[in-house]
């Protein structure tokens, strides 16, 4: 190896590294640069962190964020107990050698996931409406009318609601995930244990769940990130004042609001930008925790 | 075998958790669909009920033809989308590659520089890439599009591939680095057909925000030759509209496209993930 | 002026001569940008047309997107500079910072702005109202649609005071076949722009008011504002079900399909309504306390449209604009959008009744615009959007008038001087 040349490190990185670099990092470096200048008179001014003190110092602004940040570990927490378990419950499933119509269950199950957000919250805000009725309806069908409530509308409700519509719409994700990794798992070892007398359920917690902690691990992490950086679902189903009364604002939508405006508030690049880099801070944290702590002391097995 | 894989109730309670869940799913998307074929009133009246002869209306999709060429708009959506995604993957499985096989120092700083990007929402960048791209004349082109996709897509990319391709035995990398094989070979003859189950899975992952983003098509490429079908859809869903018809039946030709293109990547997606077990 | 004048006649002649050799290559294009993707035939079917045909060798394209990324889209454009020629203004704040940026040009010198009144044109005008940079185009009334039928079916009279509103409304209750008023909460500026700002000008008195509020003669904790809160907090009982999570479209087909007896209104909907709804409709101004009792109206100056600076085709805009300010388009506007009410001095003839009557109530009543817009919506937090929410949690419950007007009370004085 070290008489060869390292030209090809440099070949295989450089595509990537610089497109990465000119059309994203660079764009987001020069925007998250003004969380240190506020608007003055004459155009910018360098504030330090005058912007940081007033998001964690000011009230108004520490208790929007706080409020936002805490709303997220909710939606984060729903997706972590209900979208990934059932992700890998239907992934274990589906991969039983001898399932039929499997390749038509994936398909539909995965279809939620290719929605746009604007059709996931237009359907999901027509079903649960109180006024037309298809929700009520079939809870009046089966006697249980006395359960509906207008869940988006209520403060209690609204956001875990909104976590389970995203839970519907992405649990394509695990499933896919773990459904490639149970497959790659070699008949062998499944035999070897066979012989061993472990079988079914068993053998699904012995065997495979150690072998497919790696793509868990993946799984928690990409639905963090994607948790912390969502926006798109709460604005499109309860716009971006995020009602009612605020129970439904996360980080996204705090940061949203305050950068680009909203109604009659004019955008704000600079508080916007430290939001984006508090948000930016904590995902960083969550990932670093991940690679260091977890993947490094993960087991990996090679097939 | 064993009693376990034959156990006929367990294949019906596989079934009945598998049937049930595929209702959840698709039972929103049957809603859209069905009622963007019926009357206004009908829609109110009974959102579930199939259309029938009485309620049967095609004025949604009137009104939403009538408002652009949905075809180039299709096209556009196309072109953004599969190019990207090529470049997505080729370019991240590549960098990937080079994070998962080489020692380097660096290495795992650049493994987090890449990962960087899907820790902010690349929003807030807007004006600093409008900018970029007004300074390169790429402003309502096609390219614009593509290159911003390829940058977002990346991050995710490597970071899904290298984690697979850790999982790459390297008895068999060695084996062909003993036959005289270059670095490119091993990457591209042994190393890449391994991973077309996580090529597949990333593909799938990068399509759905691309072909579904409203927002840089709006900022970047707004103009009639250069709109994708999210874009032109969204004359009909804001605010101010009160014409459901519309807005089903722009939805829904939202929809059957990704659908369309979902079923011909998923059998992709799925042979691609079984040759990669069978190994 | 002159100089435009002749830049005008001299581009004129030099389009006909080019037409007349055949060269339409020549032709520049306008392009538009406006949230108002409702409006998009008309401006297609009508109003462009109208001005290609008076003005050939200019073309114009109409490129709305949606409302609520408007402002936000809007703003990079004009900063990397890739929006249209021309831009259509949101009212006060959201546009003077546009101008005041450079983004936006002067327009005072435009002819077609001695058509307006200073009243038209404060919503586009820097402070000190030396310069104006939009062309009015159209303000919207609030008050309330009703159903007639139900009307006549329940026997109610159309109310004038308080009293006679809510005994309306118990009266559309207790006969159930309607829900009496149409509206939902899950948007928030429903309530607060067709709650809070529809029916509050009668209790703040109007201009008075608001010019009091700005000037912090006035506080939000003064009965005048808080008792629009007390009523609205009285409307809960007369929504449908489930009006918590109830949006704007819905209210909108709850109303248009028979389903609801009143509609708390802005003007804007007539065109939309008159296409859905099979039975007639009546429209009322706010009640007011007492019979007899001076009555004023929200008539907001809400749309205008001016010029980017960075417009390479700032000549042929300009023509387009002074086209936009003459009693031509005025008449073409109003009639194609019964609602939006023409700022022009010029009278304005209009064939729609629904809209005849929301705009013969500027004759019985005081008009004044939403008080939340000029001024007290420039600092964090914002006055207006904290008024959704306010207005949104007061019918919800959750929040009691006093504790509306306090919040915002304090929330104003956190920023705005004289409130301090």
């Amino acid at each position: 190896m070290a008489t060869r040349s390292r030209l090809h490190v440099a070949v295989f990185l450089a595509p990537a590294v610089l497109v990465y670099t000119a059309v994203m990092i660079w764009p987001l470096f020069n925007t998250l640069r003004l969380a240190l200048y506020a608007a003055g008179d004459e155009g910018r001014v360098f504030a330090g962190l005058a912007n940081f003190a007033t998001l964690f110092g000011d009230p108004r602004w520490s208790g929007a964020f706080w409020n936002a940040l805490g709303n997220n570990f909710w939606f984060f927490f729903i997706h972590m107990i209900v979208q990934n378990p059932i992700g890998i419950a239907l992934a274990a499933i589906l991969s039983h050698p001898r399932l039929r119509f499997a390749a038509l269950y994936r398909s539909a199950i995965f279809i939620p996931t290719i929605l746009s957000f604007v059709i996931v919250g237009f359907a999901w805000k027509l079903i649960l409406s109180p006024i037309w009725g298809i929700a009520p309806g079939i809870l009046d069908a089966v006697g249980l009318k006395a359960l509906f409530a207008p869940w988006l509308g209520r403060e209690d409700y609204a956001l875990t609601t909104l976590a389970l519509i995203s839970v519907w719409q992405f649990v394509g994700i695990p499933m896919m995930l773990i459904y490639a990794a149970l497959l790659s798992i070699p008949e062998e070892i499944l035999e070897a244990g066979e012989i061993d007398g472990i079988t079914g359920w068993s053998a699904f917690w012995r065997i495979k769940l150690p072998l497919i902690l790696p793509s868990i691990g993946i799984i928690s992490i990409l639905t963090f990130v994607g948790n912390f950086n969502a926006f798109d679902l709460i604005y499109a189903a309860q716009g971006a004042l995020a009602g009612p009364d605020f129970s439904t604002d996360i980080l996204g939508t705090f940061l949203y609001r305050t950068f680009f405006g909203f109604q009659l508030q004019l955008g704000d690049p600079h508080m916007g930008s430290a939001i984006a880099t508090a948000m930016f801070a904590i995902i960083l944290t969550g990932v670093c925790i991940y690679l260091f702590a977890i993947q490094t002391r993960m087991r990996r097995y090679q097939f | 075998m064993h009693k376990a894989r034959h156990n006929p109730l367990n294949a019906i309670a596989a079934h009945a958790a598998l049937l049930t869940w595929t209702a959840i799913a698709l039972f929103p998307v049957a809603v859209i669909l069905i009622n963007s074929f019926k009357t206004r009133k009908a829609i109110f009246r009974e959102p579930l009920a199939l259309p029938s002869p009485d309620s049967f209306s095609m004025i949604g999709y009137q009104t939403v033809m009538k408002q652009g060429d949905f075809f180039l708009y299709f096209q556009n959506s196309m072109i953004v989308t599969v190019v990207s995604l090529f470049l997505v993957l080729l370019f991240g499985a590549m960098a990937a590659f080079a994070l998962s096989e080489y020692r380097f120092r660096g290495n795992t700083l650049m493994g987090l520089y890449l990962a960087l990007g899907i820790m902010i929402p690349i929003r807030i960048g807007t004006v600093a890439i409008l900018d970029l791209m007004v300074q390169t004349g790429l402003v309502n082109t096609l390219m614009a599009l593509i290159l911003v996709y390829t940058a977002q897509g990346l991050p995710l990319a490597v970071f899904i591939l290298s984690e697979f391709m850790r999982q790459v035995s390297d008895d068999l990398k060695n084996a062909g680095r003993i036959d005289g094989l270059s670095e490119y070979r091993i990457f591209f003859r042994l190393v890449l057909p391994l991973v077309r189950p996580a090529m597949a899975t990333v593909a799938v992952f990068n399509m759905i925000p691309i072909w579904n983003d409203l927002w840089f098509p709006l900022i970047l490429a707004p103009g009639e030759a250069t709109k994708t079908l999210t874009l032109g859809s969204q004359v009909f869903i804001g605010q101010f509209v009160t014409d459901w018809n519309a807005v089903l039946s722009a939805l829904s030709l939202a929809i059957l496209p990704v659908l369309v293109l979902y079923v011909i990547f998923s059998r992709q997606l799925i042979r691609g993930i079984t040759s990669g077990a069978v190994k | 002026m002159t100089q435009g004048r002749l830049g005008r006649l001299s581009g004129l002649m030099l389009t006909t001569a080019l037409i007349a050799t055949g060269a339409a290559a020549q032709d520049v294009t306008l392009t538009i940008e406006s949230w108002r993707n409702d409006d998009l035939s008309i401006w297609q079917d009508q109003i462009i047309p109208a001005f290609e045909a008076a003005n050939p060798g200019i073309k114009v394209a109409f490129t709305p997107s949606a409302p609520a990324e408007y402002n936000a889209a809007l703003n990079s454009k004009l900063d990397a500079g890739t929006a249209g020629d021309l831009i259509t203004c949101r009212p006060f704040d959201a546009s003077l910072a546009l101008y005041d940026g450079g983004k936006l040009a002067d327009l005072s010198d435009l002819a077609a702005m001695a058509n307006f009144s200073d009243v038209a044109k404060s919503a586009w005008q820097t402070d000190d109202g030396a310069h104006t940079f939009c062309v009015p185009m159209a303000s919207v009334i609030h008050g309330f649609i009703y159903n007639k039928t139900a009307f006549a079916e329940l026997g109610i009279e159309v109310p004038a005071t308080e009293a006679d509103f809510f005994a309306a409304l118990d009266k559309i209750k207790a006969d159930g076949t309607y829900i009496p008023m149409a509206m939902g909460t899950n948007d928030q500026w429903e309530a607060a722009t067709m709650g809070y700002n529809n029916i509050g000008p009668n209790y703040w008195k109007g201009e008075d008011g608001r010019r009091a509020l700005i000037a912090g003669t006035q506080k939000l904790t003064d009965e005048a504002w808080v008792a629009p809160y007390r009523q609205l907090a009285k409307w809960k009982d007369y929504l449908g079900d489930g009006f918590e999570a109830q949006t704007y479209p819905d209210s909108q087909n709850l109303f248009t399909l028979g389903r609801a007896a009143v509609y708390p209104a802005g003007s804007w909907e007539i065109s939309g309504f008159n296409a859905q709804a099979d039975f007639e409709m009546g429209a009322f101004p706010p009640p007011v306390a007492n019979a007899g009792d001076e009555c004023y109206i929200s008539d907001h100056t809400d749309i205008a449209i001016g010029l980017n600076a960075a417009s390479p085709n700032a000549e042929a805009a300009r023509t387009f604009l002074e086209w936009v300010g003459s009693a031509e388009f005025a008449t073409l506007y109003a009639n194609a959008l019964p609602g939006f009410f023409s700022l022009n001095s010029a009278p304005v003839e209009m064939a729609d009744p629904l809209a005849q009557e929301f705009v013969s109530w500027r004759g019985k009543c005081h008009s004044t615009i939403r008080s939340t817009y000029q001024i007290l919506s420039r600092g964090t937090p914002n006055l207006e959007n904290e008024t959704w929410n306010a207005s949104a949690n007061v019918i919800r419950g959750s929040e009691t008038p006093e504790e509306a007007g306090a919040r915002l009370q304090a929330g104003l004085a956190s920023w705005y001087e004289p409130q301090k």
